[in-house]
């Protein structure tokens, strides 16, 4: 069996999340203790039982009291308060630990969840280092990273079971979530509160890398997007202004709004549509025509171009590295 | 004291003259309108299980179709809006429709031959809770087949429920519909209070309540509390989407949390109102089949009361992850990792019981004690969502779903079943077959587990709740199909018990008045018990009446031959609080329009709201009127009168 990659049993890849996985075991295994005690209990109790297939003439069995049952209940309870003591202290230690968030992060995120994606904005000292991006976060190594929560719509919920566990994200009210990876990976986060239609397709993955590789990425993505170098891309880039940029943002060019994904670096983004598809040429062109076949009530509307448009816009969204 | 009235009832023994006298006064007229009218507690009782029952039908077809949706990765059997509102109408219809309910039919039929007494303490306010129960559940479905139905759980979170995000009639049919349903709560728990109090048979002082009442009481006392924070959330949400006001919207000042803090701090006391009958049914069923009385009956019997108190105190464990201080969240950690302690007292105390007693295996048996170890399961994942670090991963994947099925069903369906087969016979005279019934239970526990023990596992590799569909992480295909083919198991099982049901009606064993040589006052008299339960008022001088002769205590005789003859007219007899001492006659009152034809009032009423036609409103509430002045007419004969004591 591969692993899971929201699976939180089997490892974590940071310091929170590290920190709950001892208590996860912890809980876990006295839940199977108790549970395997009661039934051996249960089982010798019962096993001295008689059989009655026919109809019982059970007056003739005799009603008595008898044995000290009391005993059994305080023993039962004195046994019980113990695990329970220990996991309210390590409880409250591991809330103590983990619940707030660092006081130096290295790294300050704004997430805005929408229905359904993620939008994820970095900040920076100059106006000009300000910018958004969409399902996809890039984080340094070793480095805490605060996250501010912003609600877009509805309440959705921040996950990267590897590396942090859920904090909601709610309209009215700024959540602060942190995390932290040790090593370079993709982490795979999902929304976990219900939210709507497409609640089962709002994925982003938080991908973790050594500094230097984060400062590349980061400066590129400051960029704006490069500029048409074709006939066919100049054409998609008239189609991408008009058409897409009503709703997207393409920074450098005339499509600039931001109610949904910024396209300006959509290619260095391993998925679509919030983990829905892999990005590729096939899934984008699939994408574009008819999301809502592949994403039933997305707010992204089907798209009916001709085959020479989509061919421009494609030729375009793709030159957008 | 009311000096006019002053009477003392006469006292003799139970005879045919009696009986025929007391069946002219407390028998429901036959037909259609012995049927709308009837105030019978046992009738009404019946209908409230049978009702629960084809709920309960309901939201199990619901249930096996998302499984066939989840049975693999990536199907397309059901769109997104399609499966949103299954999984909500499925919630809503278990937790409210069948849940509750089936409690309250048990409790109906029950209490007063539990407890004997003739009648619920108000007996016209029983059947208006059974009509609104009624009333409410066709309106909640009218919307579900209309395409309307909920679409945002049974939690219903603002703010994707408001009018913005979710613009249907869907979830004003869900707001309306359980403002409606909670009148009926609230009634027949106002009912179960005073009953529990006040109409007890002499001598039926506070320590010799079967548990199950105990369980129920302390139910009621928690919804009376409650319901009303969920009526009013439903109500503002309603308000909210249809005339502006903004309690739950941010734009306007609104707070989504105030949304979670009304519902779950009813939602969660509300659990514990749907399994603590339960688990009453197992401490009164249980020990007949061991042959001994419960061990440590006061101590069972406080800790019900306990686990309610301390259930006031755990809603913000639904809401760990909602950003709230740590220093809060500590609090309702702790209290939710300590109700652990009086569960615990139950689980021990029916073991022990077990243990020490000599047990038979029956079909109710098999029940009862396998509910102690779905119990314990349900519990432990319940104490590990306790933990606020392990729960900000465990919450809202299907961990969590795993966990409340075992608590829902484990805690509420196999003592309901289990209570079936222990009570079917005092309801309708015949026994359930118990060969059917042992494959009935090995069907629903072995289907059960098989659904739901792996479904632990695909939280712990983290699926996620609430998705109409997933991708195959590590596992989870596999882990879905098995479930998906439990769930079908468990379905068949509960076929069983429907197939037994319908055959035992014609074809059971007859059972006589007490085929489980059982030791409380319900098994004294015939089955069915006649419309007035008791043709003398019992008088109970333990907690085991019908055991007394072999439990030793010297001395300590109920009688149930002589008591109380009250035939002068429907009447029963109220007694004080704690000691149950007789202190005042109790007139009760006559099969009755005035419940039907309020309830159809208010449904009128409602289902103009839903609409906004204010001519029905207006029709409706003058409708509900008319009924409130027929019910509350004033006549000399339900003038109550004081008895002697002695």
């Amino acid at each position: 069996m591969k692993s899971s990659p929201l699976d939180y049993l089997n490892n974590a890849a940071g310091p929170r999340a590290q920190s709950i996985l001892p208590l996860t075991w912890f809980t876990l295994g006295i839940s199977i203790v108790v549970c395997v005690i009661i039934a051996i209990l249960l089982w010798f109790a019962v096993r001295r039982a008689r059989q009655q297939d026919r109809l019982v003439e059970m007056r003739s069995i005799p009603v008595e009291r008898g044995g000290n049952g009391i005993r059994w209940i305080s023993i039962g309870l004195i046994i019980s308060a113990v695990p329970l003591a220990a996991t309210l202290v390590w409880t409250m230690l591991t809330l103590a630990a983990i619940a707030g968030p660092p006081a130096h992060p290295g790294l300050i995120l704004d997430v805005t969840a929408r229905q359904w994606w993620w939008e994820v904005q970095y900040n920076g000292l100059q106006p000009t280092d300000v910018f958004a991006t969409a399902n996809e976060i890039h984080i340094p190594v070793g480095v805490p990273v605060l996250v501010r929560l912003h609600g877009g719509d509805v309440i959705h919920s921040f996950w990267v079971p590897k590396l942090s566990g859920k904090t909601d994200v709610i309209p009215g009210q700024t959540n602060l979530s942190w995390m932290q990876a040790d090593s370079p990976g993709r982490y795979l986060g999902q929304c976990s509160e219900f939210c709507g239609f497409q609640h089962a397709h709002m994925q982003f993955d938080v991908v973790a890398e050594p500094q230097a590789d984060f400062d590349k990425w980061q400066a590129l993505q400051r960029e704006p997007a490069p500029p048409p170098v074709s006939p066919e891309q100049t054409r998609g880039l008239a189609l991408v202004e008009y058409r897409c940029g009503l709703c997207h943002r393409v920074r450098g060019t005339a499509a600039g709004a931001i109610s949904a994904p910024d396209l300006t670096h959509l290619m260095s983004r391993r998925s679509l549509a919030a983990g829905t598809l892999l990005n590729n040429s096939g899934n984008l062109v699939g994408w574009i025509q008819n999301p809502q076949n592949i994403k039933p009530g997305s707010q992204m509307p089907n798209q009916y171009l001709s085959a020479q448009q989509l061919s421009d816009a494609l030729a375009y969204l793709e030159s957008l590295k | 004291m009311r000096q006019p009235d002053f009477r003392t009832p006469a006292v003799g023994t139970t005879s045919i003259e009696l009986e025929a006298r007391l069946l002219r006064l407390w028998e429901t007229s036959p037909g259609l309108k012995g049927f709308l009218t009837s105030v019978d507690h046992k009738q009404i009782g019946i209908r409230y299980i049978v009702t629960a029952f084809i709920f309960l039908a309901l939201g199990g077809v619901e249930a096996l179709i998302m499984r066939l949706q989840l049975a693999g990765p990536n199907l397309t059997l059901l769109t997104p809006a399609e499966y949103d509102q299954l999984f909500s109408t499925h919630g809503m219809t278990m937790i409210f429709l069948y849940a509750a309910p089936v409690l309250s039919g048990f409790s109906n039929y029950l209490w007063p031959l539990l407890l004997g007494s003739r009648d619920m303490a108000f007996p016209r306010l029983n059947a208006l809770s059974y009509w609104i129960y009624l009333a409410s559940g066709l309106f909640l479905y009218a919307g579900f087949v209309t395409g309307n139905g909920p679409n945002d759980g049974w939690f219903n979170y603002v703010p994707y429920a408001s009018r913005d995000f979710n613009p249907g009639l869907n979830e004003d049919f869900y707001s309306l519909g359980m403002v409606f349903l909670g009148i009926s709560t609230t009634v027949g728990a106002a009912n179960f209070i005073v009953t529990a109090f006040r109409t007890r048979a002499p001598g039926m002082s506070i320590n010799r309540l079967p548990i199950m009442v105990w369980g129920t009481l302390t139910a009621s006392v928690a919804n009376v509390i409650v319901v009303p924070a969920v009526s009013l959330a439903f109500f503002m949400l309603w308000m909210d989407r249809q005339f502006g006001t903004q309690f739950f919207d941010p734009a306007g000042g609104g707070q989504p949390l105030l949304w979670q803090h009304l519902f779950w701090i009813f939602g969660h006391p509300w659990v514990y109102a749907i399994v603590l009958p339960a688990m009453g049914m197992v401490s009164d069923g249980l020990p007949v089949f061991c042959r001994r009385p419960l061990v440590g009956y006061s101590l069972v019997a406080l800790s019900t009361v306990a686990t309610m108190i301390l259930g006031f105190g755990v809603w913000v464990h639904h809401m760990f992850a909602t950003g709230l201080p740590g220093l809060g969240l500590s609090f309702f950690s702790g209290a939710s990792i300590v109700i652990v302690l009086p569960s615990a007292v139950a689980v021990f105390a029916w073991i022990a019981t077990i243990r020490l007693g000599r047990p038979v295996i029956t079909t109710a048996f098999l029940f009862f004690s396998s509910m102690i170890l779905l119990f314990v399961i349900g519990g432990v994942s319940g104490f590990m969502t306790a933990s606020v670090p392990v729960d900000w991963q465990l919450t809202d994947t299907y961990f969590v779903v795993a966990h409340l099925h075992y608590v829902l069903i484990g805690i509420n369906v196999f003592p309901v079943v289990g209570a079936t087969y222990f009570w079917f016979p005092k309801m309708t005279g015949r026994m359930l077959n118990e060969q059917l019934g042992r494959w009935n239970f090995w069907t629903m526990f072995l289907g059960f587990n098989l659904a739901f023990l792996p479904m632990h596992l695909t939280g712990l590799l983290g699926m996620p709740r609430r998705v109409y569909t997933y991708n195959d992480y590590g596992g989870w295909h596999a882990l879905n199909l098995i479930t998906s083919i439990g769930a079908f198991v468990f379905a068949i099982g509960v076929l069983l018990l429907f197939v037994n049901v319908l055959r035992s009606l014609r074809n059971g064993a007859v059972a006589g008045k007490n085929p489980w040589d059982a030791p409380t006052l319900e098994w004294s008299v015939s089955s069915p018990p006649p419309p007035y339960n008791f043709a003398v008022i019992p008088t109970l001088a333990s907690r085991h009446p019908l055991w007394e002769d072999r439990l030793g205590n010297e001395g300590i005789v109920s009688n149930m031959d002589r008591g109380m003859l009250l035939d002068e007219g429907k009447e029963t007899i109220a007694t004080t609080a704690l000691d149950a001492a007789p202190d005042m006659v109790l007139e009760m009152p006559e099969d009755s329009f005035a419940p039907v034809l309020l309830t159809l009032g208010l449904a009128v009423l409602f289902v103009g709201l839903l609409l906004k036609v204010w001519l029905a409103v207006g029709l409706g509430a003058a409708i509900a009127a008319l009924a409130l002045l027929a019910w509350f007419w004033p006549r000399s004969e339900l003038r109550e009168r004081t008895p002697a004591h002695g």
